[in-house]
């Protein structure tokens, strides 16, 4: 297909507004990778099992590496990149660095971005449900005891 | 990789279907695109011309008719829509319970209703719990509108009675009879489930008054067992569990089970294990839907 299928979109990612010409199958995470340097969602499994590439698409987790860039239109996209506020990191990330939730890091962002969603719904999950929940997100250094207890940290944190 | 194809997004069901009728093979309904994207991906199927249907205003939309006692889900409705609306919450309990388990929140958050029957892949969940509610779906199409229950439009793995330029509109579900109680059984290691299997009974003065059936993921496609729940009904709860004339009726609903359900040997599992498995939740799911 030819450049009379391309499709102008405008969306926000991290705050900041993007207009862009894209073509159809182009995917959320090429977009953020390759088009906007945003390098923090990873590709892995590429098949919306591992959730390295999570992103929120106004607020709820998304797989962008199966997830076609053009259905982010009009919507408010945070990556990992996002959540720090300037120098100031986010309760979540203080959480997994004091706690250490993570080892080689390539699960981190997807972590992260994963447990807000669920913190944004749920302030004070129970360890059930932050298992429950986070079942999609996989691991391959840390056993995960660590993540759960980071996960509970922050939620901690952010009662204030 | 992701092959280029042109997009087209009709905001009406009569478009969406001239779209599909003009280009035929060569063009796909997208929903969610939690399955077919994947497909494309992998270079299983290949299309020129995606659908987006859920540029459709209201083909998303969830409603209850008081008076019919039916859920209507509009075809684009997610898991995830189903999972958290206190409507499907408070009067379709079996629905949330059983969505709030399917896949990973990712895929509940973008994957449609319409999309999981339409692809028909066997390791699903929906399909058990639309049995055990009696319900049906609609389709639209070239031809005009039909409904067929879920049992009838279910075929086998990636197989329906879904023609090509068909639409799946709504799938409505009646409620379950008062008093009734359910369970639903998960099991697996994999990705997706090994087995599904759901229950809805209704216990009166000590006795089984009514059970319903369904097992999905194990075989072919999602089934009632409707010659075990006929065995079952009227059973005393006291007959039905700890003894051995007990165990000797779940045995034999345990086969009947594993006979309509034709478990297959895959990499979920060998047949004769799947339907130990089926005796064992049996059990397990009756126990859970008929004690307090
Ligand atoms: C990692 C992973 C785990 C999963 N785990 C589970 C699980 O535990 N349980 C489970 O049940 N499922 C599971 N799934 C399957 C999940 O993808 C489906 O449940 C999902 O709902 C499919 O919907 P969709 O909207 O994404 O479909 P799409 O991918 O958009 O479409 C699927 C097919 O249906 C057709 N189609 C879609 N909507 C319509 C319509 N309205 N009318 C006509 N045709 C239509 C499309 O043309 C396509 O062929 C899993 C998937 C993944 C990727
Ligand atoms: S890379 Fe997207 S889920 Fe694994
Ligand atoms: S820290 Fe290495 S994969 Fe999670």
């Amino acid at each position: 297909m030819s450049e009379d299928h391309r499709l102008q979109i405008s969306f926000v990612v991290n705050g900041r507004p993007v207009d862009t010409e894209i073509e159809p199958h182009l995917l959320l995470l090429d977009l953020l990778r390759d088009k906007l340097a945003l390098k923090g969602a990873k590709r892995s499994c590429d098949m919306q099992v591992c959730g390295a590439c999570t992103v929120l698409v106004d607020g709820n987790p998304v797989s962008s590496c199966t997830y076609l860039a053009f259905e982010a239109r009009g919507t408010d996209v945070t990556t990992i990149e996002g959540l720090a506020d300037g120098e100031k990191l986010h309760p979540l990330m203080e959480a997994f660095i004091d706690n250490a939730g993570l080892q080689c890091g390539f699960c981190t962002p997807g972590m992260i971005l994963a447990a807000k969603s669920l913190l944004d719904l749920n302030p004070r999950p129970s360890v059930e449900e932050v298992k429950e929940y986070m079942r999609g997100n996989l691991c391959r250094c840390t056993g995960y005891k660590k993540i759960l207890e980071s996960i509970e940290d922050a939620a901690q944190r952010m009662q204030g | 990789m992701l092959k280029p194809f042109q997009l087209h997004e009709p905001t009406t069901v009569e478009e969406a279907i001239s779209v599909l009728g003009k280009f035929g093979d060569d063009a796909s309904v997208y929903a969610g695109g939690t399955e077919l994207l994947l497909a494309m991906k992998e270079g299983l199927l290949s299309y020129d011309h995606l659908v987006n249907i859920k540029a459709i205003p209201g083909l998303d939309v969830v409603d209850y008719d008081e008076s019919t006692g039916v859920l209507t889900v509009g075809a684009t409705a997610t898991h995830r829509a189903l999972e958290y609306s206190p409507l499907v919450g408070e009067k379709f309990s079996l629905i949330s319970d059983v969505e709030h388990r399917v896949a990973n929140v990712r895929v509940r958050n973008v994957g449609t209703l319409g999309g999981n029957l339409c692809f028909a892949e066997p390791h699903s969940d929906p399909g058990v719990f639309l049995l055990l509610y009696d319900a049906e779906v609609e389709l639209v199409g070239s031809g005009g509108a039909r409904k067929q229950s879920v049992e009838d439009f279910i075929l086998g793995p990636y197989e329906t009675t879904r023609e090509p330029d068909e639409l799946l509109t709504t799938i409505e579900v009646p409620r379950l009879p008062e008093g009734s109680r359910h369970a639903y059984i998960k099991f697996g290691y994999h990705e997706r489930p090994s087995l599904g299997l759901g229950l809805v009974a209704r216990v009166d003065n000590g006795t089984l008054a009514d059970i319903r059936i369904a097992v999905g993921s194990v075989g072919p496609k999602p089934v009632r067992v409707r010659n075990a729940e006929e065995r079952l009904r009227g059973a005393s709860l006291a007959d039905l569990f700890g003894n051995t004339q007990s165990s000797a009726l779940l045995d034999e609903a345990g086969r009947m089970m594993a006979e309509a359900a034709e478990p297959v040997t895959d990499l979920h599992g060998s047949a004769e294990y799947k339907e130990h498995l089926l005796r064992v939740f049996l059990e397990e799911a009756l126990e859970e839907a008929t004690r307090g």
